[in-house]
């Protein structure tokens, strides 16, 4: 790979993230509104797409008020990382074959390090913030991703275990035959809730938690710092979701008749209106609740799989 | 669990029912005909101004944003000479209407008053008055009043009777 093809890539790929994060401004609106029974948004051009131009312009202009309590340089920094390490996140993901940032061998490890640094900037925005209600949030956060991280990872290894390496192109490679979901179904399950405990997206955003916390750790931030956060989370779900396709459904896998990168993205974006589907059914559960499903269940249920993954591969390798 | 996954089916199927919005420019709201909106001064059959300018309506506003000057013709009927409905301040609560002794205050079914200057929120009488009965066709209050103003003689009225000479009950 020539070196510009290689900038073509990233800067097609930061592109692309970031105009998809910013386009599901619109596609949350308008389908939880039509999960609704409402319209949504529909008046600014074609079918209210330019919403999105819209809110991000009143995000601009909104006064961007730093409180004199707070701790600046880390209130200024805690909503760069969420952005950051989500995106950083995306150098791992195949899109299509050859297309990919950097295919690191350790591909996997990489993408739980980047989300396990995704949470600082909720721990930090909380913190600096220096408000009971933003600490309370922070904290939550803190201790529903310690949880929800570790499972996430162990729930990655079972696919690991059958492919024989982190590398997510060889992941998706090896489901030529047979999507890993089929292999895997309790993991891809697992992952997937995690998934959601990781991006705090509801039902389990408890770290903001409007109706106990306010905003929880963003409930001082305003303007662009607040839109970050916002973005950050965008580019969460999209992570996620390109994360599902990648490892349980095949990646860029699909008959023929179109691309594969066609592929990815289709099945990355019924993930994410999956996404979108569960904030518009389900409620929130309660702190504690969210603990005990993450400890007492779905850890001993994601080592189970990974017990039998591993004794039924040792069988079959004879 | 299984309550978990049927909500979320449920949920999903609602992609497919009819939806509720209502689109408003393009498609009006039914509005009821005693629905409460842009208040009118309304006007009698014979096409006189209904109001007596007795105060009332002013007195029950509990938002103070009605203002008028009563004043009387060459008749003695009672007009207003000036009639003001602050629009800014009014909540549409209908209870001028409730006070109004004559019909001729009434509040009709028009919400579509937004206007760029706050100024032209305020209604002058000519703004107010309209050519109609509004929702009491037939009412004429001078023509059951008691007193004469030129619209029927003293005693002249529907259910009334001619004044009684009281020097004649002298014993
Ligand atoms: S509707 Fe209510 S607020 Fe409006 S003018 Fe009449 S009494 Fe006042
Ligand atoms: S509108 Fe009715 S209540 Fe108000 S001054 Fe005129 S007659 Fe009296």
């Amino acid at each position: 790979m020539t070196v510009t093809q290689h900038v073509l890539i990233v800067v097609g790929v930061l592109f692309v993230m970031l105009n998809i994060a910013a386009g599901l401004i619109w596609v949350e609106r308008r389908m939880l509104a039509l999960w609704q029974d409402r319209l949504g948004p529909n008046r600014a051009g074609p079918l209210g797409i330019f919403i999105v131009v819209a809110d991000t312009l009143k995000l601009f202009f909104k006064e961007d008020w730093i409180p004199p309590f707070a701790d600046k340089k880390v209130f200024v920094l805690a909503p760069a990382i969420v952005v950051g390490s989500a995106l950083l996140s995306f150098v791992i993901i195949p899109f299509a074959p050859g297309i990919v940032v950097a295919d690191l061998n350790v591909g996997l490890l990489f993408f739980l390090a980047m989300s396990s640094i995704g949470v600082y900037s909720i721990v930090l925005g909380g913190w600096a913030s220096n408000n009971k209600y933003s600490l309370l949030g922070a904290l939550r956060g803190a201790s529903q991703m310690i949880a929800y991280e570790v499972f996430m990872g162990l729930s990655l290894m079972g696919v690991v275990m059958l492919t024989g390496s982190f590398k997510l192109s060889d992941i998706v490679a090896a489901q030529q035959d047979m999507w890993f979901i089929i292999k895997q179904p309790v993991a891809a399950i697992i992952f997937f809730i995690a998934g959601i405990a990781e991006t705090h997206r509801l039902p389990f955003d408890i770290p903001e938690a409007e109706s106990e916390l306010i905003a929880g750790f963003h409930a001082e931030y305003s303007g662009m710092k607040f839109g970050m956060f916002f973005v950050g989370e965008y580019i969460g779900i999209t992570l996620i979701s390109s994360m599902m396709t990648t490892m349980f459904f095949g990646g860029w896998l699909g008959p023929a008749f179109l691309p594969p990168w066609a592929w990815f993205f289709i099945k990355t974006f019924a993930f994410i209106l999956f996404f979108i589907l569960l904030r518009a059914s389900l409620p929130r559960p309660r702190y504690d609740q969210l603990m005990e499903t993450g400890w007492k269940i779905l850890l001993p249920l994601v080592l189970v799989n990974l017990l039998v993954t591993g004794a039924v591969a040792l069988w079959t390798r004879g | 669990m299984f309550s978990h996954i049927r909500t979320i089916w449920l949920t999903f199927l609602h992609l497919f029912k009819k939806k509720v919005t209502i689109e408003y420019p393009e498609e009006k709201v039914k509005l009821h005909p005693r629905w409460r909106g842009r208040i009118v001064l309304t006007k009698d059959p014979d096409g006189g101004e209904r109001c007596v300018g007795c105060y009332l309506c002013a007195a029950a506003c509990p938002v103070d944003c009605i203002a008028l000057q009563a004043t009387e013709d060459e008749n003695g009927r009672r007009y207003p000479e000036f009639f003001r409905i602050n629009f800014s301040r009014c909540i549409f609560c209908g209870f001028c209407e409730e006070a109004c002794p004559t019909y001729a205050i009434q509040l009709i079914p028009d919400f579509e008053m937004g206007e760029y200057k706050r100024q032209n929120l305020v209604f002058e009488k000519e703004d107010l008055l309209i050519n109609s009965q509004g929702k009491y066709p037939g009412y004429n209050f001078y023509q059951v009043a008691g007193i004469q103003a030129g619209v029927k003689g003293k005693g002249e009225g529907d259910n009334e009777e001619p004044p009684v000479d009281v020097h004649s009950l002298l014993p």
